[in-house]
């Protein structure tokens, strides 16, 4: 008989080789009527750090544009 | 100004005729493969990826034995979600719309599903070597649609006061036994007729597992077509049982979630929050509402180039000058 | 004076010479760029494509073995989550992307066409995840099948495209939709390759357009660009 919906369950092979399990209900941040899972928000929040990140670092090179040419 | 005049745009952007400098495209394109790929090898290896195991009918039958025979007797009645949807899988209501706007119902019954006959009846009708069973179907059908309708109501009427009393955590009616043994159900109802022996053997076909073959392969041998067992399976109480308990439902912003704590599509958010917010949270169009916004949101996204304001947005808040700062410092340095 | 130029007399000839008068070889593959690509948020675009190459490339590793294979082998499983981590990533580097070129105004100077294949792209890349997701044969698919077909029956769309029906988004899911996908792709790159990336905003054009007092360095900018702007300063 398969298990109920307080334990998840997965196939056999599900976690083979995973370092970390990830299989276990999410936790979930609410705020005001915002329900996120932590997942999302870190996937989320990498989104616009690395945005940030990369308007923001120097581009490697910059000494063959300033010798470039027309 | 003209309204033509606002809508063009005032790009007067010219072709590049500075200085240019070695880029090697094909060798980025090849790091930022390996890069990538690396990547993803890299988040398989630590976190792998979810695989829950489908719910089946027979598991459905088994640990929720009253939910299956309330949701079969609703079925056999046709009052159940999916006999009463409308298009594509029957007549039995109008569907969504938008005003006069009926986009369901205008594209049809596609999909043609009677739920009493091919959720109960002709399931029950394979199951041999059952005279009992066979004379409750005869006789089920030979009645007028009215008395059919009585029997189905004096049944649903005493699981229904179970279902209730349970999902309120109160002592359940006396009229609805489950035998903790074998998981049969027993409706204590008079004036239903051969509805009880009829959904005691379907709940028994559920339990074998007939009922989810028998549901898949009714056309023909080989099928991909799972619509009937899972418009069965939605109308019960599993499927949406184990989906709360994953963040899944629409009230959770499900429609973003993964199963267990992966990331999952982050990209919905925008459609999965019209629904938590009036007036779409409330409606009973409320899908067709959120189409119709995310349409026109998406062809907007697609139109930005002749929006007047939006388009201007990136020249009046100077992220560019990040984006282009060596460009303008070589300038200044001009 | 130079003789008229003949048309070729085939239909292949004059294909080829469409397609090298549009592309010509330099411009189909150039090795050099303006240096204003000079910044990060340029690898994006590329990082797409390599996200999409990773997903078509263990897709087609998953579809050699058929659906139900990842669900009982570690390699199908391994092969599974790479498939579905290379599509997460390719949502983040493409909406990474999508916001770069929205604050460089890239559609600027023509490149309307480049913006709009682009979010074509984006816009066909949701379903095409949604019929993976829904062909996954497990309880995820079950539910979000069970979902969205009420989103989609609500607008006529479920008449013709069944979320419950898994053959036929496994067939969209491994063909009709990533083709799309692909096809896309290819005119958006080569749109790109024919305009050109977008050349950054003219410093002076913004202090007219914002309708602000030049600052005395925006001032000192102008007229140090001015008799060579015309030469080679991009203007916007």
């Amino acid at each position: 008989m398969q298990a109920n919906t307080s334990r998840l369950v997965v196939s056999p092979v599900g976690v083979l080789g995973a370092v970390f399990n990830l299989n276990h209900p999410a936790h979930v941040v609410e705020w005001h009527f915002i329900q996120l899972s932590v997942a999302n928000i870190i996937v989320i929040g990498l989104m616009i750090l690395v945005f940030v990140l990369a308007i923001v670092l120097p581009f490697p090179g910059a000494a063959r544009r300033r010798g470039g040419s027309s | 100004m003209s309204l033509l005049g606002r809508l063009r745009s005032h790009d007067d952007t010219k072709p590049w005729t500075g200085a240019y400098a070695p880029y090697d495209l094909v060798k980025e394109l090849c790091i930022a493969i390996g890069v990538i790929a690396l990547l993803a090898i890299l988040l398989t290896v630590l976190f792998s990826s979810p695989d829950e195991k489908p719910s089946t009918i027979a598991q459905w039958s088994r640990q929720q034995p009253v939910n299956f025979v309330a949701a079969a007797a609703r079925e056999l009645d046709s009052t159940s979600p999916t006999a009463t949807y409308g298009p594509p899988y029957n007549h039995n209501g109008e569907g969504q719309h938008i005003a006069f706007i009926y986009l369901q119902k205008w594209l049809g019954v596609s999909h043609p599903i009677d739920t009493a006959n091919d959720f109960v009846i002709d399931p029950l009708r394979t199951i041999p070597n059952d005279p009992t069973l066979q004379s409750a179907i005869a006789q089920y059908l030979a009645a007028p649609e009215k008395t059919q309708k009585a029997w189905g109501e004096a049944y649903a009427k005493p699981l229904e006061e179970y279902e209730t009393a349970n999902e309120e955590k109160k002592t359940p009616p006396k009229t609805v036994a489950l035998d903790p043994t074998t998981g049969a159900v027993t409706v204590q109802a008079s004036g239903a007729g051969p509805v009880p022996t009829m959904m005691s053997s379907l709940l028994a076909l559920a339990k074998s597992g007939g009922l989810d073959g028998s549901l898949l392969t009714s056309n023909q041998f080989f099928q991909t077509d799972y619509t009937k067992p899972l418009l069965f399976m939605a109308d019960g109480g599993l499927l949406s049982e184990r989906a709360e308990g994953q963040h899944l439902l629409g009230k959770q912003w499900g429609m973003m979630n993964e199963t267990g704590s992966y990331p999952g599509q982050t990209w919905l958010w925008l459609y999965t929050l019209w629904y938590q917010v009036e007036p779409f949270k409330a409606s009973s169009n409320a899908d067709i509402l959120v189409m119709l916004v995310m349409s026109a949101l998406s062809l907007a996204l697609i139109c930005i180039p002749f929006i007047p304001g939006i388009r201007s947005i990136p020249r009046k808040i100077p992220i560019y000058r990040l984006i282009w700062k060596e460009h303008y410092r070589a300038q200044q340095g001009v | 004076m130079s003789a008229t130029p003949t048309r070729p007399p085939s239909w292949t000839g004059r294909v080829r010479e469409a397609a090298v008068e549009a592309l010509p070889p330099e411009k189909l593959l150039p090795d050099t760029q303006p240096t204003y690509v000079a910044s990060w948020i340029y690898v994006f675009g590329v990082a797409s494509i390599a996200a999409l190459v990773v997903i078509i490339a263990s897709g087609c590793i998953l579809a050699l073995k058929g659906p139900a294979w990842w669900h009982y082998t570690g390699v199908g499983h391994f092969f599974n989550s790479i498939h579905l981590w290379a599509v997460e990533l390719f949502f983040f580097v493409m909406v990474v992307h999508l916001w770069g070129k929205y604050w460089m105004a890239a559609w600027r100077g023509g490149r309307t066409r480049v913006w709009i294949t682009g979010a074509v792209t984006f816009l066909v890349a949701i379903p095409c995840a949604l019929t993976g997701y829904v062909s996954q044969q497990n309880f995820d698919a079950q539910w979000i099948a069970t979902q969205a077909k009420d989103g989609l029956n609500s607008v006529g769309v479920g008449a013709f495209f069944n979320v419950t029906n898994f053959g036929q988004m496994y067939s969209y899911h491994v063909l009709l939709l990533p083709a799309t996908v692909v096809a896309l792709v290819v005119a958006h790159v080569l749109l790109v390759r024919r305009h050109g990336v977008v050349p950054p905003f003219a410093l002076e054009d913004r202090a007219a357009a914002s309708g602000a007092a030049s600052t005395e360095r925006d001032a000192t900018l102008a007229i140090a660009e001015g008799p060579s702007a015309a030469a080679d300063g991009p203007s916007s």
